[in-house]
């Protein structure tokens, strides 16, 4: 059977181009990104703020810069490429749908990589009540009006969400000449990184409203004020501790959720946890020679990390390609517990590890001086301390091949907190 | 002058304006809002009911039973999506089963067919994540689910194309009674007519007094509503309800015509016809009814809540007549449930009395009845193909969530009675009713918008008048 | 005089313990040694990087983003952005390009950070 190409990566973003230029570095000729916006880039392209590439280029980049660097690279390499192009599906046989204005077409490849990024959180989905005026953005979507298209969304701000789109909008807004009333958080620390808090809301004077949520919007046509109450340590409501402000925007920087609209179509199995595929020590996910990597598979915080995970699909992708991979024996789970929420990539097979293998993990709340103890059916493989860990900042702890020798069944990965830490 | 103007272009006042523009009159239509269906045409459960539900012999029941198979026809003309899927009235308790076979008794009396009393286990069979504790059901074939915004829409634009004009941001302040005429002032402009209807809604009682002795209170009865992820089709397959109390028809869990689930609405009745928030208190109560038909139900993919305003008569029925003391002024008024299920019988009803009171009824010789709509995805692989070729934005999708495309998209706009705001867009082709809510494609949408109405992004409104999106450019 | 600091020269964010005055920092709690420098000049002379866009002609898109090739001095930072405001860029511009030159006689200049 023709294929017509090797490899098809799905999301030209940080995640695809990092995914197929490694690729095509390990061999791979016939390679294409399809790409539903008009160029490459992804969300980069709308991060115009900096705190880009300091792990992989040594550099501070804005969001651009860093794309620029891969979109230069992809084209000196030759990387076929679609622009405003939508994939409408994507089979378990690996054949891709897609169209654009030239029309609907059919491709049938020998391996797939999955970067379709994520979506935003919406209103709707955390059910604020109150009137549903215009003036409601979710923090991207404003992101996009205010850095690409050019337009301010509102003069008088209020941010729900202490992830760190709300804050960089935050600053963004009132270096455009807008005012921000404060960023409200129902968690009782910040979801994004600490840098962000510093550098987007104390330098400018932009109030950080913790165990707070917003509890009613009001507004005819457009937002007019918002009712903000105090939360408990349950972050339910404080009655009696409602305060109305005066705004006309309120921005929403609730979450983001990994795209997974087609891996569902594909039938491939997505974790309940992270939204996204179930994925192995090789990125790929429950059916044989389709990959994920980036933030289709689990929201990153930092985009250095998705290029070191998307570069790893992209080798991998490749041995699948030719033949390299080696399916010896029985998969060995990852389990996260005790503080964390979750381990990505969720399984291995020991056959087809690579030297050292990159575990990324998640923690449910701030912890100090704590170690997380990866342990197997009794015995301790390796343990890793750390000394601060907050849920905005994903964890990356790399294991070597030989730690993983000799295990079976499920290895947990277990978070010991201070206290505790004797007890084991 | 026109022949007919009708206040309202929500369901009623649409398919009154259909009606009549079989005939050769000048019909107008005005609506006080930026858009047809914005009224309780917009917010409601969506269910062509099947008619066990109104009391024998009142006008409900009447255009109910009436109305309900009209829907096949209708909606094949107007290319709007509709499918009887059946509804289950849910019993508990012996008395509620007693209850139910009222019910039955009663569709009976009103001529209803396709009705049988379910036992627990053809109910669980039916439906099964149904509560344990339900003991049978009133099961209606009849009943089915529509897009009422669709409907709306395409009546008036049915309307339109066949010669009826409209008029939008249109509020009706004073209504001046002439010898043979109705002068109706607005603040943007007046309009005069020989026959008015009143089909205002939550305002018809108003419409009323500016013309006629009070004889009617409207009072507006809130419904809240939980619009839920299509992952969550799988759990129920008919319309299901509990046995209704004095507020209403109860707390509902359906699918809906494209796929999503609704659950609710909850019932308060309010002084302000026009408050349409919601509350955590009522929308927790509508959760909770829904738990009663399916407890495992829940709302953690719950896409949007919403609210809409029942616009409820104090007489208890329709009212649908010439005013005793205004001749040629016909209210149509108190149209809460099943008022959506009887507005195609309800508007031949309303033209009988126009002709009773007068008013010559010569048929249009060219009267077209079809709207044809039919989204890009819809249309066969080679029909797709040919599309492209003409007219290559139908080949880029806009709207992710939806699959919608820039064609589908740019003929919403152009087609009569466009869109001309981003939940016109929404209401004709579905771009922001998806998961991400319009996070994606509101932008674009907004571009396509501006381009082809000729006009600055800025000037793109949300819904209403006065809801701009943005405020002005950055540099 | 601030006594704690969170270091933003990387994510990490080290919290910075300050004590002792201007000529005699002791800085405690950071990873590496871009924090003690970060404090000296957060106490001295803050500065802040600034990022924006610009309006641009014939461009794919409306506006191009732009940001200060370095910190520059905190007090310019609202001044900064007037100067941006009042630019226009036609297309193409490169990324690297300079769009304004010296601000404030700081030496630093905004340049374009994408191609357009």
């Amino acid at each position: 059977m023709g294929y017509d190409y090797d490899i098809a990566v799905i999301g030209g973003g940080p995640a695809g181009l990092a995914a197929a230029i490694e690729a095509r570095e390990n061999g791979i000729e016939r390679i294409i990104i399809i790409e539903r916006d008009i160029e490459l880039g992804g969300i980069l392209q709308q991060c115009i703020h900096n705190g880009f590439g300091l792990h992989i280029f040594n550099e501070e980049l804005t969001g651009p810069e860093y794309a620029q660097r891969f979109i230069d690279m992809a084209a000196e390499k030759g990387i076929d490429i679609v622009l405003d192009t939508i994939v409408t599906a994507v089979s378990s046989d690996k054949k891709i749908s897609f169209m654009n204005i030239n029309g609907k077409r059919e491709i049938s490849v020998k391996a797939i990589i999955l970067a379709m990024g994520c979506r935003e959180r919406t209103r709707g989905a955390i059910s604020i009540p109150g009137d549903r005026p215009a003036g409601i953005f979710t923090a991207g979507t404003a992101q996009r009006y205010i850095n690409i298209e050019g337009f301010m969304v509102g003069k008088k701000v209020i941010i729900l969400g202490s992830g760190d789109i709300g804050m960089i909008m935050a600053r963004r807004i009132v270096l455009e000449g807008g005012e921000v009333i404060g960023v409200i958080a129902r968690s009782s620390f910040p979801k994004g990184l600490t840098r962000n808090v510093v550098q987007c809301l104390d330098h400018y004077n932009i109030p950080l409203f913790l165990s707070h949520n917003i509890v009613e919007i009001k507004g005819k046509d457009r937002v007019e004020s918002v009712i903000v109450a105090e939360t408990d340590i349950k972050k339910q409501v404080i009655p009696g501790t409602e305060k109305e402000y005066e705004c006309d925007t309120v921005l929403l920087s609730v979450g983001l959720i990994p795209e997974n609209e087609l891996s569902r179509l594909a039938g491939i199995e997505i974790d309940r946890k992270t939204s996204g595929p179930v994925v192995n020590e090789s990125m790929e996910t429950s059916v044989e020679g389709i990959f994920a990597c980036g933030n289709v598979v689990h929201v990153h915080d930092l985009v250095d990390f998705v290029t070191e995970e998307s570069r790893r699909a992209g080798k991998n992708a490749s041995r699948y390609v030719r033949g390299e991979f080696k399916r010896e024996g029985d998969y060995v789970l990852f389990a996260a517990s005790g503080g964390l929420t979750y381990a990505a990539p969720h399984k291995f097979m020991f056959s087809n590890l690579p030297e050292k293998l990159d575990i990324f993990l998640r923690v449910d709340k701030v912890y100090y001086d704590s170690v997380i103890i990866l342990e197997n059916n009794g015995r301790e493989l390796a343990r890793f301390r750390e000394r601060h860990l907050t849920p905005g900042e994903m964890i990356k702890i790399t294991v070597k091949k030989e730690m993983l020798n000799n295990t079976a069944g499920t290895i947990n990965i277990n978070l010991v907190p201070e206290d505790r830490k004797d007890e084991k | 002058m026109y022949d007919v103007a009708i206040i309202g272009a929500g369901v009623t006042g649409a398919a009154i304006a259909r009606e009549l523009s079989r005939y050769n009159l000048n019909i107008i239509v005005v609506d006080k809002e930026n858009d047809v269906s914005c009224g309780t045409s917009k917010a409601n459960s969506a269910i062509i009911h099947a008619g066990y539900d109104p009391e024998e012999n009142t006008l409900m029941a009447k255009f109910n039973s009436e109305g309900n198979p009209m829907f096949d026809t209708i909606c094949s003309e107007l290319d709007v999506p509709f499918k009887r899927i059946g509804s289950l009235v849910v019993a508990y308790n012996e008395e509620q089963l007693q209850h139910i076979k009222k019910l039955y008794k009663r569709g009976i009396n009103n001529g209803i067919k396709g009705m049988r009393i379910l036992n627990r286990s053809e109910l669980k069979e039916r439906e099964p994540r149904i509560s344990g504790e339900a003991s049978g059901a009133l099961l209606a074939e009849t009943a089915g689910i529509i897009d009422p915004m669709l409907l709306t829409i395409s009546l008036m634009e049915n309307a339109v194309m066949n010669g009826c004009e409209y008029k939008l941001n249109f509020p009706v302040e004073e209504i001046e009674r002439k010898d043979n005429s109705y002068r109706i002032k607005g603040f943007s402009g007046e309009i005069e007519a020989r026959y008015l209807i009143n089909a205002a809604g939550v305002f018809a009682d108003r419409i009323h007094s500016m013309v006629s002795e009070p004889d009617f209170r409207i009072k507006p009865r809130r419904g809240q509503y939980f619009l839920l992820d299509k992952c969550e089709s799988c759990i129920v397959n008919s319309v299901l309800f509990p046995c209704p109390d004095e507020m209403g028809k109860g707390t509902l869990v359906t699918p809906t015509v494209h796929g999503n689930v609704i659950l609710g609405p909850s019932s308060d009745d309010l002084e302000d016809p026009e408050d349409l928030s919601t509350t955590s208190e009522l929308l927790d109560r509508a959760r909770n009814g829904a738990r009663k038909l399916i407890p495992e139900i829940t709302t953690r993919n719950s896409i949007r809540t919403f609210a809409g305003m029942r616009a409820e008569p104090d007489t208890g029925d329709f009212i649908i007549r010439e005013a005793a003391d205004s001749k040629g002024f016909f209210d149509v008024a108190g149209i809460k449930s099943p008022g959506l299920t009887a507005a195609p019988a309800i508007a031949l009803y309303v033209v009988e009395l126009l002709e009773k009171g007068g008013l010559e009824l010569v048929s249009k010789k060219e009267f077209d009845p079809y709207v044809r709509r039919k989204l890009f995805q819809d249309l066969s692989d080679e029909e797709q193909d040919k599309l492209i070729k003409k007219n290559p934005i139908y080949g880029r999708i806009i709207c992710r969530c939806e699959n919608i495309t820039e064609g589908d998209i740019v003929d919403s706009i152009h087609r009569p009675v466009g869109a001309r705001t981003l939940d016109g867009v929404k209401r004709r082709c579905r771009p922001g009713m998806g998961r991400c809510q319009g996070g994606f494609c509101g932008p674009k949408v907004q571009e396509i918008l501006a381009r082809e109405l000729q006009i600055p992004w800025e000037e793109i409104v949300l819904e209403k008048k006065n809801s701009y999106i943005l405020t002005g450019r950055t540099k | 005089m601030k006594n704690e600091l969170v270091c933003i020269v990387c994510p990490i964010g080290c919290r910075l313990k300050i004590e002792g005055d201007i000529e005699n920092l002791v800085v405690t709690g950071n990873k590496c040694k871009r924090g003690v420098v970060y404090a000296r000049e957060e106490l001295t002379n803050p500065t802040r990087m600034i990022c924006s866009t610009v309006k641009i002609r014939g461009g794919i898109h409306k506006v191009i983003p732009v940001k200060t090739e370095q910190a520059i001095p905190e007090k310019y930072k609202f001044e900064v952005m007037n100067l941006i405001n009042n630019i226009e860029l036609t297309s193409p511009v490169k990324m690297g390009d300079i769009v304004v030159k010296d601000i404030f006689g700081t030496g630093i200049n905004i340049i374009a950070t994408r191609n357009m």
